[in-house]
């Protein structure tokens, strides 16, 4: 076999996998059968494309091959089945496909608005979105969630047996909901994003294919539905945080915060990027969370170093976003900006308010927040402390490290004055 | 494609309301059940006795268990149900949210098994 041909089915194989199958979804209304199909025709194709040569339409002659798959398969079990309609079967062989490329972006944003349908778990339609629009492998996904691959394996399963046995409809939404829906789309979206960003647990401290195809998605998404200032804040949002990716650690994987990152290393073709689409998404409207995290993002960017950082601006901005929804952890956030703006005092005050009301009871950023304003006014015995606490709670092994190397730092700064 | 409304709420609310509300909601029920024969979506619906009424039977080992109330005591209890038919899920969520326990408690949308399969 010529390898050349071989390479190029590779790269059609990444490109047109989500089109072909969107489509075949559509068309035969089976997704899991579609799944199975698809890749048999790519299979059917690798073997036949480099003899008989590459057809005019490689996408028409793939969503073809994948549709006779399903209708085989759903011959072949129809026998056994008595609900399946013989007349639809040849129906849906002989319907013709639409190749225009309005018919393609339809499909494709049928099968994203299925797989973030709000009658599915949120964490079911991350991993189906991962699986079926972005064509990761159950193996993968669950590697990518610290996630044994069974019990990632049996969620795939259930979730499409559900898509299949409440009959969800692949569709687009009504017109009424669409908002609603694509605001499910973008939590999706975004919830991939933050995973790859920081792991939760495990060892692992950034998760480069998560966030890479967190930002895939968003791009596509801004392709198929053009002009969507939130979608545009959203991919905004994941390419400035993504910029700084790495500077955020060192060479032993250890964290380095944003006040000590070296700013040569952040990646300028994503702040090209990430700021002027803000910008026109602002322009025209943005107002979502996603816009002010995108907001605080860009300041940071924009900041040469970290002592230009327009902290009161910042603080202003986790003001939005409480009034917008109510978190201790954006409050804790906001804490952290204050005290840039105002002072440590200020933000301990904040913090102290913050521990009595008992929301983050648990939670390893709270006293490391506080263990980090303490340092700042040197009371090094009372940092250390909160450093201690923080290790306490902590999961996640960078930040142990992390955490462990400041205490270290206080303890000896203590001892030296005292 | 066949779905089952099943009809939760707290029933101490009702408890709580007056003549005129409870009759308000009777009125609600009515209207919903002739808006849905209407359309063609509705094929049967009941409402319940109070949860207070309920037995539940156990057959273990050939010897039949007896006990008074539910099988697990919720929050919210079933209250009736409406049996519907509808195209996909999206249409079955639209008319369960029209339902006017939407409101007041949950309304739980369960597909049925087709037939023969």
């Amino acid at each position: 076999m010529n390898l050349d041909s071989v390479f190029r089915l590779e790269s059609l194989y990444r490109e047109e996998r989500r089109r072909v199958l969107a489509t075949t979804v559509r068309l035969t209304g089976d997704f899991d059968l579609s799944e199975e199909a698809v890749q048999d025709a790519f299979v059917a194709a690798l073997e036949q494309w480099p003899r008989d040569g590459t057809p005019a339409s490689p996408y028409a002659w793939l969503v073809s091959t994948a549709r006779h798959r399903v209708v085989d398969q759903l011959r072949r079990r129809g026998r056994f089945e008595a609900h399946i309609e013989m007349e639809r079967l040849a129906e849906l062989e002989g319907a013709e496909i639409d190749l225009s490329e309005a018919a393609m972006v339809d499909d494709q944003l049928r099968l994203i608005f299925t797989c973030c349908h709000p009658a599915l778990a949120v964490d079911a339609q991350v991993a189906l979105t991962l699986q079926t629009v972005c064509g990761l492998t159950a193996e993968q996904i669950a590697r990518c969630f610290l996630t044994p691959v069974a019990t990632m394996a049996q969620r795939l399963v259930r979730v499409k047996r559900k898509i299949r046995d409440a009959r969800l409809p692949f569709a687009m939404p009504p017109r009424d909901r669409l908002a609603e829906r694509l605001d499910g789309v973008m939590l999706v979206v975004y919830l991939v994003f933050t995973e790859g960003y920081a792991a939760t647990t495990g060892k692992v401290w950034i998760m480069r294919p998560l966030s890479d195809e967190a930002i895939r998605l968003g791009r596509l998404l801004c392709e198929l539905i053009p002009r969507n200032p939130e979608l545009r804040a959203l991919l905004a949002l994941m390419l400035l945080h993504d910029s700084r990716r790495q500077a955020r650690t060192g060479p032993d994987e250890e964290i380095v915060t944003l006040e000590d990152q070296d700013r040569a290393l952040w990646d300028r073709r994503e702040i090209a990027e990430g700021v002027p689409l803000l910008e026109t998404a602002l322009r025209d409207g943005a107002k979502s969370e996603y816009a002010l995290q995108a907001s605080i993002a860009a300041l940071h960017v924009r900041a040469g170093r970290a002592e230009d950082t327009d902290w009161g601006q910042i603080a202003r901005l986790y003001d939005a976003l409480l009034r917008k929804r109510p978190s201790p952890v954006v409050e804790l956030n906001r804490a952290a900006a204050v005290a840039m703006a105002e002072g440590p005092s200020r933000g301990l005050a904040l913090i102290a308010e913050l521990e009595a009301k008992g929301d983050l009871a648990g939670y390893h950023l709270l006293p490391a927040a506080k263990a980090d304003l303490l340092r700042r006014k040197g009371q090094w015995r009372e940092a250390a402390d909160a450093y201690r606490q923080a290790l306490q709670l902590v999961a996640n092994d960078p930040e142990r490290r992390y955490l462990a190397r400041r205490l270290e730092e206080v303890e000896q700064r203590g001892l030296r004055r005292s | 494609m066949e779905y089952l409304l099943l009809i939760y709420n707290n029933e101490a609310d009702f408890d709580k309301m007056s003549q005129t509300e409870m009759g308000a909601m009777y009125q609600d029920f009515m209207a919903y059940t002739k808006d849905i024969q209407k359309s063609g979506h509705h094929r049967a619906g009941k409402q319940l006795q109070p949860v207070a009424t309920a037995t539940t039977v156990r057959l273990k080992d050939g010897k039949r268990t007896v006990t008074d109330g539910p099988f697990a005591e919720t929050r919210e209890q079933l209250g009736g149900f409406y049996w519907i038919e509808a195209k996909d899920l999206d249409e079955a969520l639209a008319i369960a949210e029209r339902c006017p326990s939407a409101r007041m408690g949950s309304v739980e949308v369960r597909p049925m098994v087709p037939p023969h399969s």
